[in-house]
């Protein structure tokens, strides 16, 4: 366990200067534990345990959003639990339940869970029909089609700077949408 | 959208990196002080006899005690603004104004008085106190908020009081150049009402916006 936490931090040192594939990877590797935290919280609070999905993508929406306040000095696990469990408290208060959700959960389930069934996510795709349609189109040119900026730029006609800032207000957006919600 | 979508969008947006909470808060608090400035100069301005009262020792620590809140409010609040953050180990800074105040206040005990224990009490400024601080404290306070809302604090309502007594620490340095009273029996009674009500402010205020 400890030698994921290293291998994390060292993923995440790596994307912050500048390594998207490295970013790729770490996103890839905490998304299990992750889900299996969610559905371990959904199923304490009596909710169906295939509801984690919504919860997976807010927690790594908001991963997101909020790297730069990691210090690349510190191990990156404990900075990805309290984001994970706020947002996981979160998505349970607003299931209706007060829960308080120990950190411990987290590092639990490090040691990977047989996948079980998910149902697949809705609530970001919902809000995704919501953004002006630049940043719709934008985002689903690289989300679904799996474009490159570059082709996407191509694609739209639009500078792959115009691309950057129009992914990157999306993302934004459906952060805030997501937490009207 | 699948969450490998998802993930593959987010990866494409590596390149994107934000400005440092320090920053952003900086700059907001920068923007913000002309108006609590304003409140200053326009309600209330520098007391007169300013020159004679600096070589009190009692006008100078009001400053300190302040400053003392507002420093390691600013540091803390820094702090909460990660989210694995927890108080421990950060909450005894808030123990320096305090210390401070009660070293003023022993220091005054032991000094003889010109005046009666409870006109030192009540001054001659309470009320003025009551309200400039808390109304110089309020566009501070939104500034740090918004710095702060750039972070990713898990205990919003702790993160917003801390912003609470930062303001209220900064907007009590403008006051204390105005007040005329400056026995420690008054700061710590007055100043530190006004302040409470800041912080309450604060608290309530970022349990609703410093959510992410």
């Amino acid at each position: 366990m400890r030698q994921h936490e290293d291998e994390w931090t060292g993923l995440m040192r790596s994307a912050i200067s500048g390594d998207s594939a490295a970013y790729h990877r770490l996103l890839k590797t905490v998304t299990p534990v992750l889900r299996a935290a969610a559905r371990r919280g959904l199923a304490r609070a009596g909710q169906p345990v295939d509801q984690s999905e919504d919860i997976v993508q807010d927690i790594l929406l908001a991963v997101h959003l909020k790297r730069h306040t990691w210090d690349i000095n510190a191990p990156f696990a404990p900075w990805l639990f309290a984001i994970a469990r706020n947002k996981l408290i979160d998505a349970l208060r607003r299931r209706g339940r007060r829960v308080f959700v120990n950190i411990d959960d987290f590092s639990e389930t490090m040691a990977s869970e047989p996948a079980a069934e998910t149902a697949p996510a809705s609530e970001v795709a919902a809000q995704l029909q919501s953004l002006p349609a630049r940043q719709r189109e934008v985002l689903q040119s690289i989300a679904v089609d799996s474009a490159s900026i570059k082709e996407t730029a191509a694609k739209f006609a639009m500078s792959e700077g115009a691309v950057r800032v129009a992914l990157h207000r999306g993302l934004a957006g459906l952060i805030a949408k997501l937490r009207e919600h | 959208m699948e969450t490998d979508q998802l993930i593959r969008t987010l990866a494409a947006d590596n390149a994107h990196q934000a400005r440092p909470v320090g920053l952003v808060l900086a700059l907001a608090l920068l923007a913000a002080a002309p108006a609590s400035v304003a409140i200053f100069f326009v309600g209330l301005g520098v007391r007169p006899d300013v020159m004679t009262a600096m070589r009190n020792p009692f006008f100078d620590l009001k400053f300190a005690v302040t400053l003392a809140l507002a420093i390691p409010a600013i540091a803390i609040s820094l702090h909460l603004s990660r989210p694995e953050a927890s108080l421990n180990g950060w909450r005894w800074l808030l123990l320096i104004p305090a210390g401070l105040l009660a070293a003023g206040l022993s220091g005054e005990m032991m000094m003889p008085q010109r005046l009666p224990m409870m006109t030192r009490l009540i001054g001659n400024n309470s009320w003025v106190c009551l309200v400039a601080i808390p109304l110089m404290s309020l566009p501070l306070l939104a500034a740090a908020l918004i710095g702060l809302r750039h972070g990713a604090p898990t205990r919003p309502a702790v993160a917003g009081a801390i912003a609470g007594l930062l303001s209220a620490g900064l907007a009590a340095t403008l006051y204390a150049a105005h007040c005329a009273d400056d026995s420690p029996l008054f700061v710590a009674t007055w100043y530190t009402i006004a302040t409470a009500l800041v912080a309450a402010i604060g608290a309530l205020a970022g349990s609703k916006v410093l959510r992410f």
